[in-house]
């Protein structure tokens, strides 16, 4: 009996029956058979090796006041940690908890805002040429030259949190505005004119155009909205906040308390991470129409 | 069988269109009356910016003329200082393509009813399932336009327009960009849906060949300014197949259009002309 041998089994062919399990099993897989995961493993060694090498082990002047890895680590991991924070103090969770809710708080109020600011900016010229020229000339002041405007704005609120979140909404904010101002005004024209002929009233390209054709730079705009949010959140907590990774950070500088510090700064970039992350795989899952090259 | 359109009259008078860029006025349009009869599958051929699309784009709605009137069924459509809102009676299809790429195929050819409200979703949705399969595109109804083919991008394109029952189809240039295998089986989907549904056809095309196999007339146009230089009666009957582009009267024609456009392509090649917009 004959039998024919191929090279390469068909993948999309095999794939295609397959459980959604099967499937992340083998992207898994696909992934660790790439040289990439590899590569950014030996990039994360090195960096903690240099960091010891610094630290703990040649006490490089300069860097001899720094907590080395060890140090950081043992604190880290101990049930009972010299300075009151590590993975079994409850005080570790709720800094992280306090920083997340303010920055979705912020995050929500510039996406509900911003997003719709931005597709109108870019769909209607006269709107835009109200509004485009206060938004370049408010969006490169500083967030931290904002801190006493938002103490006074919200001086008269109990609560202190509304300056702390105001502050890491206006970076998110301006972010998300002006990449779904971009977006919009990415989308080709034809899609208006097939949408004109094809019998649209405004709202319908509106909701059917602008939106879904701005959906990936809204998208952009988000992730580096987040990103910055949190870069201001952290400045904002520092000034003023009870709670939070970027209080944390200000006051066991103040008590001298530099495993902390470390620990914190070490686990916004994790927590940052997983942001931006999250956002990206919401996008993709919404934007299946913008690629399809990807099995 | 085929039925016979009882609308879709154009008739363009007089009409010229100067453009204005950076105050250097081109006229890109000058004095051109052609009427369309209803049903009518009219092609006009021409060299680059010789203003066949600027044409097209003034009975579709979105420009005015300098002057002379447009109208569609004895209604002015487009005047100087007045151009009637672009709307379903007259549907384009776009040189490049013009599928929203974040809707479904299905999405797509509906969107016309739906926005519209002639008819409800689901009714619109077994219409667009109809329509699809006799284009020859049966169960590609969830798929997103970059998973297709050109040509099944141009066949679903066709199906989002007649959806809408228009009394024109204004095509500029359809099959552009296909290979000419594609482009001959694309051009007999066409003349299929021509034949099921006849609309008055306004096609734009810069192919010979396929100006004389689709059309009733052929309207060869000069080089800018634009002007109608000469017009052909093509007297094949339909349907029709593949068969006549190989018959001695297919190819009388194509060497007399050929002649024609031939003269205007080589003034417009040593002006130097541009495509205009």
């Amino acid at each position: 009996m004959a039998t024919i041998e191929t090279s390469s089994p068909d993948r999309t062919a095999r794939i295609a029956g397959t459980s959604a399990w099967a499937l992340m099993l083998f992207r898994l897989r696909l992934w660790l058979s790439q040289s990439s995961p590899y590569l950014g493993f030996v990039g994360v060694a090195s960096l903690l090796l240099a960091w010891y090498l610094l630290t703990e082990f040649f006490n490089v002047p300069r860097f001899n006041k720094l907590p080395g890895p060890v140090a950081v680590w043992r604190e880290f991991t101990s049930r009972s940690p010299t300075f009151g924070i590590s993975i079994y103090t409850p005080d570790y969770y709720m800094h992280i908890f306090w920083s997340i809710w303010r920055v979705l708080q912020a995050f929500f109020w510039a996406t509900i805002l911003g997003v719709p600011l931005g597709l109108f900016m870019g769909w209607k010229r006269t709107f835009r040429d109200y509004t485009f020229p206060v938004l370049e000339i408010v969006r490169p002041i500083p967030v931290l030259a904002w801190v006493p405007v938002a103490i006074l704005i919200f001086a008269g609120i109990a609560s202190r949190e509304a300056p702390v979140i105001f502050l890491a909404f206006l970076a998110t904010f301006f972010a998300t505005v002006l990449n779904t101002m971009l977006g919009v005004e990415s989308i080709d024209d034809v899609y208006f004119r097939a949408a004109r002929c094809l019998g649209s009233k405004p709202r319908h390209i509106f909701f059917r155009i602008v939106l879904p054709g701005a959906l990936p730079f809204i998208f952009t705009g988000l992730q580096i909205g987040v990103g910055v949010g949190w870069f201001s959140l952290v400045a904002a907590e520092m000034i003023s906040g009870e709670y939070g990774l970027g209080f944390l950070i200000w006051d066991s500088y103040v008590l001298s308390q530099f495993p902390v510090i470390i620990i914190a700064m070490l686990t916004l970039g994790v927590v940052g991470y997983g942001f931006s992350a999250i956002i990206r795989i919401i996008g993709a899952t919404l934007m299946r129409w913008a690629d399809r090259s990807a099995i | 069988m085929t039925t016979v359109a009882a609308s879709g009259a154009i008739s363009i008078r007089n009409v010229s269109k100067i453009y204005d860029p950076g105050g250097a006025n081109v006229l890109a349009v000058d004095n051109c009356t052609v009427d369309i009869a209803p049903g009518e599958f009219c092609v006009i051929v021409g060299p680059s910016g010789c203003g066949k699309t600027t044409l097209l784009n003034a009975i579709a709605g979105f420009h005015d003329i300098t002057s002379g009137q447009i109208e569609l069924d004895g209604k002015p459509i487009c005047m100087p200082d007045f151009t009637a809102e672009p709307g379903a009676d007259r549907i384009v299809v776009f040189q490049n393509g013009a599928l929203f790429p974040w809707s479904t195929v299905l999405n797509n050819v509906t969107y016309g009813p739906v926005v519209q409200e002639t008819s409800s979703s689901s009714e619109a949705k077994e219409k667009a399932q109809t329509l699809l399969a006799e284009l020859g595109l049966s169960g590609i109804g969830d798929r997103y336009p970059n998973e297709l083919s050109s040509g099944m991008r141009r066949r679903v394109e066709i199906a989002r327009a007649l959806i809408n029952d228009p009394k024109v189809l204004l095509l500029d240039e359809p099959f552009r960009a296909m290979d000419a295998l594609t482009k001959g089986v694309a051009q007999e989907f066409l003349l299929q849906a021509y034949d099921r549904v006849r609309k008055t056809v306004f096609f734009i095309t810069h192919d010979l060949e396929e100006a004389i196999f689709l059309a009733d007339r052929v309207l060869v146009m000069t080089t800018r300014p634009g002007r109608i230089k000469q017009t052909l009666h093509v007297d094949f009957g339909r349907p029709r197949n593949y068969k006549i582009r190989s018959s001695s009267q297919y190819l009388a024609l194509k060497s007399q259009i050929f002649e024609a456009v031939r003269e205007e392509a080589i003034r417009a090649f040593e002006a130097g002309e541009r495509e205009l917009a």
